[in-house]
Formats: structure tokens, C-alpha cells, sequence
């Protein structure tokens, strides 16, 4: 349900080269599990339990899924989801868990589960602290090129007059939330989660879709300085 | 052959005079007229004042001291919205924004003197004029209907009185009575607000009047977000809807006002309410400065929304021919912004960027089931081009079409504050 290929394109084009373990190219391995797997803002159970904060999780623990008796012991006997435990999971699931219901053959390739496990990670705020009270878990952590890119405040007070149309430039909230007075790395996060789709609004989708890098960054320096809402 | 001195300082005197006489007559500041003061013209009023810190003098020329919106009317028509909460007024424009806001007619436009005729007799010159007048009817339209049988059957598609009108008419109704709306065909004023408006009504019959039937006329094969309200109409109102396309003669209407009948191909029906939506074009001052083509439409540049007819004139909204932005006051206050930025650039020189447009239209079907369709769009040498959109999809749970409507509360309140200050 999740859009995933945009975000390939638009994180990998920034980025630079691509590192070994790319949750950019994991995301395209993705493709094998969403018959099954739902993840994301809002993910829900499918035939198989939603994968969102897996790492850390206890094998067979997530609430109101029926999972086979052999994961739920293995749970118990102290299975937790780690990129370790996963690498060996994923090439061959009936080698760890034996009489799991997944019925997945498997990753042969290690490059591929690497960046599987990698694109997992992206959706575990198991290491994370909160980040920000406007961001999410499953938000993107941009790369350090993209947060300093330096917006042309100018140019974003132009484009801004696209985004007070429907959240007022005084910061009032009356329906739609108030955006004024946010860090910029907020901001330029928020709007990548909107454009890669990982943030569920349409309007909000297409309005981050229609922008490059430097508009977003232009948007974020002009909206940094406006005053924030109570 | 030799320079005669004096005829050539006599003629290089000429040239300056001719040259320098825009920023004589400007006296110092450039000025700005902008014709009409809904979602284009108070916009555009707006942001030209705001962003050039009072180095351009703004007049804006708006018959009416307090201004309906046409979009949200369709929601006081079922019950979701108070009247007075469309209305807004234009204190703010003047007072914080140094408007000269000026309540009168636009009745002419000498675009060779560069000036704008008023009702009163008196005329305002300008160096960059907009216009933004919305819509008008093209007159025979629906043969039997014209502007003086509109109390009769009111189009209640500019809002205000008439808006008031038809929800009086509706809520008159006989028990077991029949509503009728006559659709436009394309383009017209907000593509989904017929077929909102028909919802509407049909939550109001529910509730006060649930044998009463509602009858459309439509010219059109198909309608904006079709899908969403025919879905909707048969989960809320079963029974209550029945749409005459052009197969079955929504096409060939005509209305006898006196004796309340709309008649379809021919055939002729006793109606209780006939809203009448007739076909349109640009509202018609524009016809007026010469601006229009033979559709009845301004057409304009995506670059600045400029005339293509007159370089000095920019057309916003409804009103214009622009490429694929619906009519909408999403789209004309979206277009707006990009006039102005043209209009500062032209007058103080300040930095034009590329355009960049949105728009969209929320419409509701029942309590908390709300729908949206959008687009962003460029400007290309040819038109506004549209760059992608999105539109809600049937079998949406009940909380995103909730959270759909209640956006669409949100953005009321915010495109009203971006428009009015």
C-alpha cells in the first residue's frame, strides 16, 4: 500500500554514492514481503504481522497476531529480531524457525538481505529518541548533504504562498496544523516523508511530490523564521 | 546630409516625453487596479501590497462590502454551515494592508488610456490591471430562463442571496416533492459543485423530507469525482437521486418559470425547486476591456497570468482560459500568487521564480464523508500543465473520510485568512 519506489530515486539521486547496506535498494527487495507485510504509518495486520519497530521485538510477540506455536516458542526461548538474527532468518526461514507459518523461500543473496535488513531498520525507532514532537517513527532520517542544503529564503516565502492557502501563515491551527516556527530539519524531514510517501495524505503527497531538494530547504528556511504557534 | 540640431533635440525631447509618460502619470509609485474581490482579485490585492512593502499603490474595485464565498455554500444548503460564516468583509485589506478598497461597478476598461470606468462616472488609472470578475451566464443558455426569472429559478452559483434563496425554496418543499437541477456543460465554476450541492440537498430532504425526489438534467456524459458521489449517493440516499445525462436527454432542456416545469427532450415536468445552473463564461467586465475570446473566456499565460491579448492586463480565476487548473477558488487564489510575483516584478523589479500552482476541491457527501480530488501544475509556453494529482478512492474507511471533511474545515479557514489578511 505503501508507494515505495519514489523515495528510491528521490534519497538515492541526493545521497551520493549509495552505501553498502541501502535501505534505498532494500526498499526494492520490499517488493517480495508486501504481499504479506504491511509497514509504515498505519500499517495493519495482513497475512503476516505488520514490521514496523521490528528490531528489538521478541520473535512472535506482536499484540493480536496469531502467529504458529513454533514462533511463539521461539520467542520464548529468547528469539529477538536483530540484524543478526534476521540475516539468518531471511535466507532461509525454515532454517531458524522450523515449523514457521511464513512461507518465503528466502534471500540467497547477502547483498540483498543486508539492504532488506537495512530498509527494516529505517521503520525501528528502536534506537531512536524522539526526535521531535512533529515527527514520526516511521519519518525518514535524511543524509547530512540533504539537511544542509541551504534554502533560498526568498524563493521559499514565494512557494510558501502554495502551503497558507491551508495552514495559516499566523501559526493558527484551526483544522489544519500549524507549521510556522519549525526547525527547518523538521520541516525538510516532514516534507520527505510526504514525498516518499512514507506520511499518508494525498494533498500533502502531491505538494511535496511537486517539489525539488532546494524548494523543500527554501520552504524550511522561510518557515523557520515565522513565528511558532502556542 | 547634414544633422539639423535643433529638429533633433526637438524630436529626442519628444521621445522622452512619450517614454517617461507612464511614470509621470504613475506620479512615483506604479499603480494597480484589481477588478473583483473574491478568491483571484483580493489574493492578488493582497499579496501585491504585502510583498512590495507600499511601493505600489493597490486599489481593489469590489461591488459588494461583504463577500460570500461560493465555495462552502453548498454546506449552509445541507445544514453544515451557517450563512453568515461565508460571509467576509474587507476591513483588513484596507486598514492592514493600505488598500484603497473601493465598493462600486467596473463598468468599462480604456486599455489605451489605461484607465478603469466606474458606475459612479468616475475612472481610475492604472500602469498593471487585473481582472478577476469570476463567472457570468452565457444569455440563452436554457431556453425560458434568463437573469429575470432567477428568483423563480435561482442559479445560487454566485453566492449570497441567492444561495439564501434556494435553501428558502428547498426547505419550502412540499412533502414528497421534487428538486431539480439543471447541471452546466464544460467549463464552468467548480467542477464538483453541482454534484456536492445535489448531496446537500439530498441530506436535507433526508432528514425533513425523505419521499422527495431530486432530478438532474446534465449535458455533460460524465462528472468530476463521479465515482466518489454515485457511490456515496447510493450509500446515503438510495432511492433519492435519479441523473438524466445526455443519452436520455439531460442535453435538450428547457424551463417554463411561470408554471414551475422543467422540461427534458421534449417532455415536460411539474418541479417544486428548479435550480438552474446554466452555462457560463468570464465574468463580463471582461468581455467588456476586450480580453475574451469567442468561447467567452480570457484567455492568459501560465507566466503571470498576463492577458494574451493585453501585456498590461493579467486575468485570474474562473474567468480565465488557462489550460487544465479547474475553476476553483483553490485555483484562483493559487494563481494569484503567481500574478502577483509577476506584477512586482514588472512594476519594482523585483526577482520573478517559476510559477508553481495547486489546487483542490474537497466535497462532502453525508455527515463526515468527505472527498477530495488535486493536481499542482506548471506553466508551459502552451498552458497550465498539469504535473500529476490524486483523487479518493472508494471503500476509503469512515475515519479518512472524516478526517477528509475536517480538513476541508481547516483549509476554509486558512484560504479565507490568505485572501481577506
Amino acid at each position: 500500500m505503501l508507494g515505495l519506489i519514489a523515495p528510491v530515486l528521490l534519497l538515492a539521486g541526493l545521497a551520493g554514492p549509495v552505501a553498502a547496506d541501502s535501505p534505498e535498494l532494500g526498499e526494492n527487495i520490499w517488493k517480495k514481503c508486501r504481499a504479506c507485510h504491511d509497514i509504515g504509518p498505519d500499517a495493519i495486520r495482513k497475512v503476516g504481522p505488520p514490521l514496523n519497530d521490528l528490531l528489538g521485538r521478541v520473535a512472535g510477540t506482536f499484540p493480536d497476531y496469531i502467529y504458529s506455536k513454533a514462533m511463539i516458542d521461539a520467542g520464548e526461548e529468547g528469539l529477538v529480531w536483530t540484524p543478526e538474527t534476521l540475516d539468518v532468518f531471511l535466507e532461509r526461514p525454515k532454517n531458524l524457525v522450523q515449523s514457521t507459518k511464513m512461507s518465503f523461500a528466502g534471500l540467497r543473496k547477502q547483498a540483498d538481505r543486508d539492504n532488506l535488513i537495512a530498509f527494516l531498520a529505517v521503520y525501528s525507532s528502536d534506537d531512536q529518541t524522539v526526535r521531535d514532537k512533529h515527527l514520526r517513527s516511521a519519518d525518514p532520517q535524511l543524509p547530512a548533504e540533504v539537511l544542509a542544503i541551504e534554502g533560498d529564503r526568498d524563493y521559499g516565502e514565494y512557494l510558501a504562498g502554495t502551503c497558507v492557502g491551508c495552514h495559516q501563515q499566523s501559526g493558527e491551527d484551526k483544522g489544519i496544523p500549524s507549521i510556522t516556527g519549525w526547525p527547518s530539519e523538521t520541516f525538510m524531514t516532514v516534507m520527505f516523508s510526504y514525498r516518499s510517501k512514507f506520511r499518508e495524505n494525498p494533498v500533502m503527497q502531491q505538494v511535496a511530490g511537486s517539489l525539488n531538494n532546494e524548494e523543500i530547504a527554501a520552504l524550511a528556511a522561510f518557515f523557520q523564521e515565522l513565528e511558532a504557534a502556542d | 546630409m547634414t544633422l539639423n540640431r535643433r529638429v533633433f533635440i526637438g524630436s529626442a525631447a519628444a521621445a522622452t516625453a512619450v517614454l517617461s509618460a507612464p511614470m509621470v502619470r504613475a506620479a512615483g509609485r506604479p499603480k494597480v487596479v484589481v477588478i473583483g474581490g473574491g478568491a483571484g482579485g483580493a489574493t492578488a490585492a493582497r499579496y501585491i501590497a504585502k510583498d512590495s512593502d507600499g511601493a505600489i499603490d493597490v486599489t481593489l474595485i469590489e461591488p459588494t462590502r461583504t463577500y460570500y464565498t461560493c465555495f462552502f455554500s453548498n454546506l449552509y444548503l445541507g445544514g453544515f454551515r451557517e450563512f453568515a460564516s461565508l460571509g467576509h468583509t474587507y476591513g483588513k485589506l484596507a486598514a492592514e494592508y493600505g488598500i484603497n478598497v473601493v465598493h462600486d461597478w467596473a463598468v468599462g476598461v480604456d486599455r489605451d488610456a489605461k484607465t478603469v470606468a466606474l458606475a459612479s462616472g468616475s475612472s481610475v488609472p492604472y500602469d498593471r490591471l487585473v481582472i478577476s470578475p469570476g463567472i457570468d451566464f452565457v444569455d440563452g443558455a436554457i431556453p425560458g430562463w434568463d437573469l429575470s426569472t432567477q428568483n423563480k429559478m435561482p442559479h445560487a452559483y454566485k453566492a449570497g442571496s441567492q444561495t439564501q434563496l434556494l435553501k428558502a425554496q428547498i426547505e419550502a418543499m412540499p412533502q414528497g416533492g421534487v428538486f431539480a437541477m439543471i447541471a452546466p456543460p464544460n467549463p464552468f465554476r467548480c467542477p464538483p459543485g453541482p454534484y456536492e450541492r445535489v448531496s446537500m440537498v439530498a441530506h436535507y430532504l433526508k432528514a425533513n423530507n425523505p419521499t422527495a425526489k431530486i432530478l438532474i438534467a446534465d449535458p455533460k456524459d460524465k462528472f468530476s469525482k463521479q465515482g466518489l458521489f454515485e457511490d456515496g449517493w447510493t450509500r446515503h440516499y438510495s432511492g433519492m437521486i435519479e441523473r438524466l445525462g445526455p443519452d436520455f436527454g439531460g442535453n435538450k432542456v428547457e424551463v417554463r418559470p411561470d408554471t414551475m416545469e422543467l422540461v427534458i427532450d421534449g417532455e415536460a415536468t411539474k418541479v417544486d425547486v428548479c435550480n438552474v445552473i446554466p452555462a457560463q463564461k468570464a465574468g463580463r467586465i471582461a468581455e467588456l476591456a476586450g480580453v475574451t475570446n469567442d468561447a467567452g473566456w480570457a484567455p492568459v499565460s501560465g507566466f503571470g497570468m498576463v492577458s494574451k491579448m493585453d501585456e498590461n492586463i493579467h486575468v485570474l480565476g474562473d474567468a480565465s482560459a488557462q489550460g487544465d487548473m479547474p475553476k476553483s477558488g483553490f485555483s484562483a487564489n493559487s494563481q494569484a500568487k503567481v500574478c502577483a510575483m509577476s506584477v512586482r516584478g514588472a512594476l519594482t523589479g523585483s526577482k520573478v521564480f517559476p510559477p508553481k500552482f495547486a489546487n483542490t476541491c474537497w466535497s462532502l457527501i453525508d455527515t463526515d464523508d468527505g472527498i477530495k480530488v488535486g493536481a499542482s501544475y506548471e506553466a508551459t509556453d502552451e498552458k497550465i500543465a498539469s504535473t500529476g494529482g490524486f483523487v479518493s478512492q472508494n471503500g476509503e474507511d469512515a475515519a479518512t473520510r472524516k478526517a477528509t471533511y475536517e480538513e476541508s474545515i481547516g483549509w476554509y479557514a486558512g484560504i479565507s485568512a490568505d485572501i481577506f489578511g
